[in-house]
């Protein structure tokens, strides 16, 4: 389980995330929504370790981030961040076996390069194995980071595993959006997976998220189920932006749409 | 996973590393033929075979005893002059593509290397100041350590302006190409004009030695220098090498190596440390002979891709034989006269960075 509590980050003066709050249990997917410097990033590179909160503290599995072993949580726990570059000329099945990186060394293994064809292909990629990175479009090296991320953490062990991914839609076209989130859903879905996104569509995160955690100016709004978060008050006050909420004519989840003339004044 | 166990095993990974091994093999041959024809070639020509045979009789074995008369001084140049000369050389290109490779994974790009950062100017100043001033010092020093004394000082230099490329260039992670460029442009011009103040305090023996600094040269090879630079460039090669699959990882960006299980302090630490003594112990004996760390990786990534795995090996290679040639190239083009190696580096390399600048310069920025 993750648990976040009390943590809070600050920057200089700046207060980038205040005392939050929450748990993640594996098997389920939490999306994090709110508007451009809510703190969702930082946030997120609090979850992943890669800054120490200046309060509070996270752990996983019972252990704070700072505790583990370096190597042993590489296992367990990736990110997919939003800009990654990467620099030389490495092929897109080069850099998912690099995502391999904690469970090889440098000494890659067949089960390695398996595990990186298999990735590959969970995100409708195998075509782009032998291409050069660089030369991918925003989009396929989005989908390509995926499948690192994914082959990072693909087998399952004695301890859950953690996934979080920031904004992992950003660059994608709407089908791949969907499909990148069903993935995510899908690996929430075998139990031993913690998911953790952040989403900046509210509608695409309603479609797939367990719950929804909404942010605004570093702190922690409402984290409830997709029926208690999404609702015209609760993303008004956090968007600033009025809004209705439609029915799916699919059924299921509600769809929230700006009030027309009233956001933009 | 159960996928994973029913799907039969492929052979890929190990593939791979038959053809690392191929490369490298084919690569150690290359730099084998290299090394025997161009230690026949000089004012005093021995012929391959006749190299080959003379390497069978060292001047320690019985052997050395029953060289005929008018054999006798093909076989003293061979061992005296010819092969410390060959091994410092094989030695300074290994060290310096290791290092410009490891540096260029480190600050990610291909553009980082020691002589143009300013790497090999801060170990030559210092080796400089070393000579010229370090008077009883430096001799106390050199009655203690030996050979090592000079490499010692050179060390300082090369340390102090690695860490400060590294201060000065990267930030949160991210690496300022042109930020690295331009201090390297301030710490070069900075060891030249002390170089150059050094001249006027030294004496005519120093002066010499200080002006075959600024250009680079072989020529005063000898088996101590040699014996001293594969102490200390030699294990920090070896542990730049073991660092590899790490150095790997920060193609995706520190943050990513990170979270990928590669402590990125001690993986700084250890390839500063080990670049700063490989390159301050070559230096010390060779002066800056540039553009080595920068062409000979070049060569490997365009021919075999960027793995670090085979690049950084197969670049000490490469290196070597680069290094091999040109100084075959500078002591034989104008004989007797013989011109010092880092022109020759210089004028094969400035071509190669100014090519990748050309194609770097959409991404650069300032």
């Amino acid at each position: 389980m993750l648990e976040i509590s009390n943590i809070s980050l600050s920057i200089g003066r700046r207060s980038l995330v205040e005392n939050i709050s929450f748990n993640v249990q594996p098997g389920e997917l939490v999306a994090i929504c709110g508007p451009n410097g809510a703190g969702k990033s930082s946030l997120m590179r609090l979850l992943s370790g890669e800054l120490k909160p200046t309060q509070g503290n996270v752990s996983w599995h019972g252990t704070q981030l700072a505790e583990w072993n370096l190597l042993a949580l590489a296992r367990h726990r990736a990110l997919l961040q939003q800009r990654c570059e990467v620099s030389f000329d490495y092929t897109a099945m080069e850099v998912i076996l690099l995502g391999r990186h904690p469970h090889h060394q440098g000494a890659t293994r067949a089960i390695d390069v398996k595990v990186a064809e298999l990735a590959l292909a969970e995100v409708d990629a195998s075509h782009l194995a032998g291409q050069i990175y660089t030369t991918l479009s925003g989009g396929e090296q989005a989908r390509v980071h995926m499948a690192r991320v994914l082959a990072q953490i693909w087998e399952s062990s004695d301890a859950p595993r953690l996934l979080l991914l920031d904004e992992p839609t950003a660059a994608l076209d709407p089908r791949q959006q969907h499909r990148i989130l069903s993935i995510a859903r899908e690996w929430a879905q075998k139990g031993d997976v913690a998911v953790v996104a952040i989403v900046h569509d509210l509608n695409l995160a309603a479609l797939y998220a367990d719950r929804i955690a909404l942010l605004k100016d570093g702190r922690l709004q409402i984290i409830d189920s997709v029926q208690a978060v999404v609702t015209p008050e609760a993303v008004e006050t956090c968007f600033d932006l009025p809004c209705v909420l439609l029915e799916h004519p699919d059924g299921g989840t509600p769809v929230m749409v700006a009030r027309r003339g009233l956001g933009n004044p | 996973m159960s996928v994973l166990t029913a799907i039969p095993l492929v052979l890929k990974s190990r593939q791979l590393t038959t053809l690392r091994g191929r490369i490298l093999l084919a690569l150690s041959i290359a730099l084998i033929i290299t090394l025997i024809f161009s230690a026949g070639i000089g004012a005093v020509e021995i012929a391959p075979m006749r190299v080959l045979e003379l390497l069978a009789t060292p001047p320690w074995s019985a052997a050395w005893d029953s060289i005929a008369n008018e054999d006798i001084q093909q076989a003293m140049v061979l061992w005296n002059i010819r092969l410390p000369r060959l091994g410092l050389g094989i030695l300074t290109g290994a060290s310096l593509a290791v290092s410009g490779a490891a540096m260029q994974a480190l600050l990610r790009n291909p553009l980082a290397e020691p002589s143009l950062v300013g790497v090999s100017g801060g170990a030559a100043v210092f080796a400089a100041i070393g000579i010229v001033l370090g008077g009883s010092w430096m001799a106390a020093l050199h009655a203690v350590i030996g050979e090592f004394a000079l490499p010692a000082f050179a060390f300082i230099g090369s340390l102090g302006v690695t860490v400060f490329i590294f201060a000065i260039a990267t930030r949160q992670g991210r690496t300022s190409v042109a930020l690295m460029l331009l201090a390297g442009i301030a710490i070069g011009s900075l060891c030249i004009a002390l170089i150059g103040l050094l001249t006027f305090v030294a004496t005519d023996v120093q002066m010499r030695t200080l002006n075959f600094w600024s250009l680079g040269s072989l020529g005063a090879a000898t088996w101590p220098m040699v014996g001293m630079v594969a102490c200390l460039s030699g294990t920090s090669v070896a542990i730049l090498l073991r660092q590899t699959g790490a150095l790997n990882t920060l193609a995706l960006g520190e943050v990513q190596a990170q979270l990928l299980g590669v402590s990125m302090r001690r993986l700084n630490r250890i390839c500063i440390t080990c670049i700063a003594m490989s390159v301050g112990a070559v230096v010390s004996v060779t002066g800056i002979i540039g553009f080595v760390g920068l062409v000979a990786p070049h060569l490997v990534r365009l021919a075999f891709g960027p793995d670090q795995r085979l690049l950084m090996p197969a670049s000490a290679f490469v290196g070597a034989i680069l290094v091999l040639l040109s100084d075959l190239l500078a002591r034989s083009i104008a004989i007797p006269v013989e011109i010092p190696v880092g022109i020759i580096t210089a004028l094969l390399g400035v071509p190669f960075f100014l090519a990748l600048l050309f194609r770097m310069r959409s991404r650069i920025g300032l």
